[in-house]
């Protein structure tokens, strides 16, 4: 433990010194990523111009919602990052460098690509969160802040257990596989309330891509909804059962790599 | 020469389809996509009967449409061009006897081609089966759609390039693609008609290049947008290729000049 959380020092501070060197271009990320929360913020806003309520939901509730998915979104983006890993580690084989290392091969895949600036969204999601709870009255308890780590630590499983699962996929395909970026549209699903849609919708995001348990459900939690108490809490199991699932998959999947030839 | 060029287009839909397996999951997530907006905006209208000149019905194709022209016009000239600075190879292709603005697009067109056969059409097939779309059955519509479709597809092509040749400039563009994926999806209409924004936000997409690409081929297939009508788009189409031409070619000619490898 201690071994990996110092080499996550070092990769740190490794990515402070190259983020310097193109410093404009730090910029222009954060601000790119705050643009697209913004433009989800505005798809809120203008539903809610022509409507009182989605599917008995406030404008308040919803945003809050949204307030809640961006934290668990930032830390999962910092830390657990493979947008590139199919170019950069298959195509290019530099996978085997990875593999002659005695650190596990995820764990240095996710220190390689750390972005500490994705954080930024997550505070920010923290400020959304306090601003329309406080318009909601919601009341501030003793469990919240924990209550709230824990459920974003089991939202970010939940997003590594899948996306580790999907990125897995390209030890087995030869081509770049178009999932992943075609999966960016889905997750954002899971944070309107899920009863607004069909049965097949609901069991897809609840069970299979889990995407409304990095939103909807925890959130429901502190909006003291009842009807999501009971998968609220169901959290951070769906996190442990995810993320072993990707696990097990990138384990399998490490064994078919076969390195590039060049 | 001519030729030279068609065979780019040639080579990338041959390309494209020996990959083709990744498109059929794309289907899929697309028919998703378009129902999982579908509920939603079930959900906003809940009993209203229009919205922003859209019945509920209406709204449901202008959402499968819009998505499926997606699935034709969307395209990565913007990462490729950026992937060709950043290891240099574009140096290569700079001293090539094309045009290299011109070859990325006709690379564009063949994927957009392979895109239509193989994604759009069967997705399109796929969204009438599971959702109440309605198509319009006057075959001037149709034919009228294909050309605003391909402008699209022109207009969605330059803005990518030259988001990409930007990287001339920025060195590192990820967060300028990013950025821009983000405001194409949301200005051009995709996830929300832009007769639906607030007043003073659509006068001012109204002013922007992005609806040409979505927001208004699919009003006018769909039917039912006042005021908008088929040679309107075709003129304002028209006029921002016209216009996006000149930022393309400006920074083709000063990205020329300023060419530096970094390494590679």
């Amino acid at each position: 433990m201690i071994y990996h959380l110092g080499l996550l020092s070092e990769y740190l501070k490794n990515y402070m010194k190259t983020r310097l060197t193109y410093r404009a271009d730090f910029w222009v990320e954060v601000l790119s990523d705050l643009l697209f929360q913004v433009t989800n913020l505005i798809f809120i806003f203008v539903i809610f111009m022509h409507t009182n309520s989605l599917a008995g939901w406030s404008q308040n509730e919803v945003v809050f919602v949204y307030g809640f998915f961006m934290v668990p979104w930032g830390v999962f983006a910092c830390f657990v990052n493979m947008w590139n890993f199919s170019e950069r580690y298959i195509v290019k084989g530099e996978m085997d460098r990875i593999l002659t290392r005695p650190a596990h091969n995820l764990f240095q895949i996710f220190l390689e690509n750390v972005d500490p600036p994705a954080l930024i969204g997550s505070l920010i999601g923290l400020l959304i969160m306090a601003v329309s709870g406080l318009n909601l009255g919601l009341p501030f308890e003793w469990w919240t802040v924990p209550a709230l780590i824990l459920l974003t630590i089991s939202a970010t499983a939940i997003y590594m257990g899948i996306y580790t699962t999907l990125t897995a996929l390209s030890f087995y395909s030869d081509a770049p596989t178009g999932i992943i970026p075609l999966m960016y549209n889905i997750q954002s699903y899971g944070r309107y309330p899920v009863t607004i849609y069909n049965r097949a919708i609901q069991v897809l995001l609840t069970w299979i891509l889990p995407f409304a348990f990095v939103g909807v459900y925890p959130a429901g939690l502190f909006l003291q909804r009842e009807e999501m108490t009971r998968m609220a809490l169901l959290t951070p199991v769906m996190g442990a059962i995810f993320v072993s699932i990707g696990l097990f998959v990138w384990n399998r999947g490490v064994r078919k790599y076969k390195g590039a030839g060049s | 020469m001519l030729e030279a060029y068609f065979d780019f287009i040639r080579i990338r839909f041959l390309t494209m389809l020996a990959y083709r397996l990744n498109y059929y999951t794309g289907i899929l997530i697309y028919s998703l996509n378009i129902g999982v907006n579908y509920f939603t905006w079930k959900a906003i209208y809940g009993q209203g009967e229009s919205l922003g000149g859209f019945t509920a019905a209406q709204m449901t194709t202008y959402v499968a449409v819009s998505w499926m022209a997606r699935a034709f016009y969307f395209n990565n000239l913007d990462r490729e061009i950026s992937t060709d600075i950043r290891d240099g190879s574009i140096a290569i292709q700079f001293i090539r006897p094309y045009n290299y603005v011109f070859a990325k697009m006709m690379q564009g067109l063949g994927e957009g081609m392979f895109r239509f056969l193989l994604f759009m059409i069967p997705g399109m097939a796929l969204a009438m089966l599971l959702f109440p779309v309605q198509l319009p059955h006057d075959p001037a519509a149709w034919a009228g759609f294909l050309v605003m479709l391909f402008f699209s597809f022109l207009i969605n092509s330059q803005i990518n390039i030259i988001t990409g040749l930007l990287a001339f400039f920025v060195e590192n563009n990820e967060g300028l693609m990013r950025m821009k994926r983000v405001v194409v999806d949301l200005f051009s209409g995709l996830i929300i008609p832009i007769s639906l924004f607030p007043g003073w936000m659509s006068s001012i997409l109204k002013l922007l290049p992005f609806q040409a690409i979505t927001y208004l081929p699919g009003s006018v297939f769909t039917g039912r947008v006042q005021g908008v009508g088929i040679w309107n788009v075709f003129g304002i189409q028209i006029i921002w290729f016209a216009i996006l031409l000149i930022p393309l070619f400006w920074l083709y000619r000063a990205a020329r000049q300023r060419l530096f490898v970094q390494g590679g």
